[in-house]
């Protein structure tokens, strides 16, 4: 097993698993009581207090689940490639572990994303699904996740598993940049970004507030899925290690 | 692999580098054909060029968007002709068949088919949406103000051609 943390780096000191694990403690509750707060609030809003959308009608509701999960999915995408490079680089054992735990959270979110995407698509734009480069390149995303957790239990030692991982992490970051400027960059029959741009969201003021309310309850889901997750993988590592001591 | 702390940061960012300039360049190379469909515009340069993609028979999408007062019903209930424009260049379009909910005058479509003389025979008609989300009150209400700026009713275009 790697030393636990190089106790000298900054990293090493702020985030070492023992600091964690009591940290982990604290932070759990509060990320569930917001996440409970910020769906009852959120849902609410977007199916009883908000407006329906010119074109679209109702069906614009279903913005409020794949709008926040889409972002959910590139954003933990991102934060377990940077932990990545933190672990490959710096041997940091939370950061090896990071990735690990929350991939399956990610891929769920992209999955959510992919699903009420196509729900949205077959009354709106007439087709379940369309290879265009927005849609297609969020698939990539989910098989990313998928293959991801398939490479990293597919090794007898953990640590090459996580290391193998790692790398395809890092080299399918790139596909995050393509994601979100697909819609700017080729013709997609995907429209282009309503929040995150340049001169502004899109999006009228009233529909913002249940988008962001949504946003907030997905994050404060990933926060709280996140944390337990790898405070699972912590123990299971301490209990592989004592089992191993145990058996010798 | 017996590298130190700085020889694995080194190594990791020159591979990452190399691995984006690798994607940089594919996409680059791959730009005109990873677009899922083509606006009038662009069908207009590429039978120019006598690019086979745009050829008579040739199946591809067209995408942009129907123009005002160019929507005809014929006889045949299930046909439509329209034009597609992208506001430098139109495009006729029949289509045979149950257009979505959101088709109509000003609105984004993309149809996919084959070049019939200078007809676009579509066979199938998707819709496209843009990226504005507005309360049905408040979109009559812009309606009404363009209106009375302008001095036209009824003229509000849906969007720009992306």
């Amino acid at each position: 097993m790697t030393a636990l943390g190089t106790s000298g780096s900054i990293i090493g000191r702020f985030a070492n698993p023992g600091r964690f694990l009591a940290l982990a403690n604290g932070v759990l509750p509060v990320a569930w009581a917001l996440t409970v707060l910020f769906f009852v609030a959120g849902l609410y809003v977007a199916f009883f207090d908000s407006p329906p959308d010119y074109q679209q009608g109702d069906t614009v509701r279903i913005m409020y689940i794949h709008v926040p999960a889409a972002w959910m999915a590139l954003f933990t995408y991102v934060t377990m490639a940077v932990a990545a490079f933190v672990g490959l680089i710096w041997k940091h054992v939370l950061a090896e572990l990071y990735a690990k735990a929350v991939a399956p959270v990610g891929a769920a979110f992209t999955f959510i994303c992919l699903v009420t995407g196509s729900l949205w698509g077959k009354p709106m734009w007439g087709a379940w699904w369309v290879w265009d480069a927005r849609l297609t390149s969020v698939l990539v995303l989910f098989f990313l996740y998928v293959g991801y957790m398939a490479l990293v239990d597919a090794f007898d030692d953990e640590q090459r598993g996580i290391n193998a991982g790692a790398c395809l992490l890092l080299v399918g970051a790139i596909n995050i940049p393509i994601i979100k400027f697909s819609v700017d960059w080729w013709n997609t029959l995907h429209q282009p970004a309503s929040i995150i741009r340049m001169d502004g969201a899109t999006v009228d003021k009233s529909m913002l507030l249940p988008l962001l309310l949504m946003a907030g309850a997905f994050h404060f889901l990933f926060i709280a899925l996140a944390v337990f997750r790898l405070r699972t993988e912590i123990f299971a590592r301490k209990y592989r290690a004592a089992s191993l001591r145990g058996a010798a | 692999m017996a590298m130190n702390k700085k020889e694995r940061l080194q190594f990791s960012l020159l591979i990452l580098a190399a691995l984006g300039l690798a994607t940089a360049i594919a996409l680059f190379a791959l730009r005109k054909n990873v677009s899922y469909f083509f606006t009038p515009q662009q069908v207009q340069e590429l039978r120019q060029l006598d690019d086979a993609r745009v050829k008579e028979g040739y199946v591809f999408r067209l995408g942009g968007l129907v123009k005002q007062g160019s929507l005809e019903k014929t006889s045949d209930d299930l046909l439509i002709k329209f034009i597609v424009t992208d506001e430098l260049r139109d495009q006729k379009v029949e289509y045979k068949g149950i257009a979505p909910d959101l088709f109509r005058e000003g609105q984004g479509v993309v149809a996919t088919g084959s070049l019939k003389g200078d007809v676009f025979v579509a066979t199938v008609l998707l819709a496209k949406h843009d990226e504005k989300y507005t309360p049905p009150e408040l979109a009559k209400e812009m309606k009404k103000l363009h209106s009375e700026k302008t001095g036209k009713p009824d003229d509000k275009k849906a969007g720009k051609p992306e």
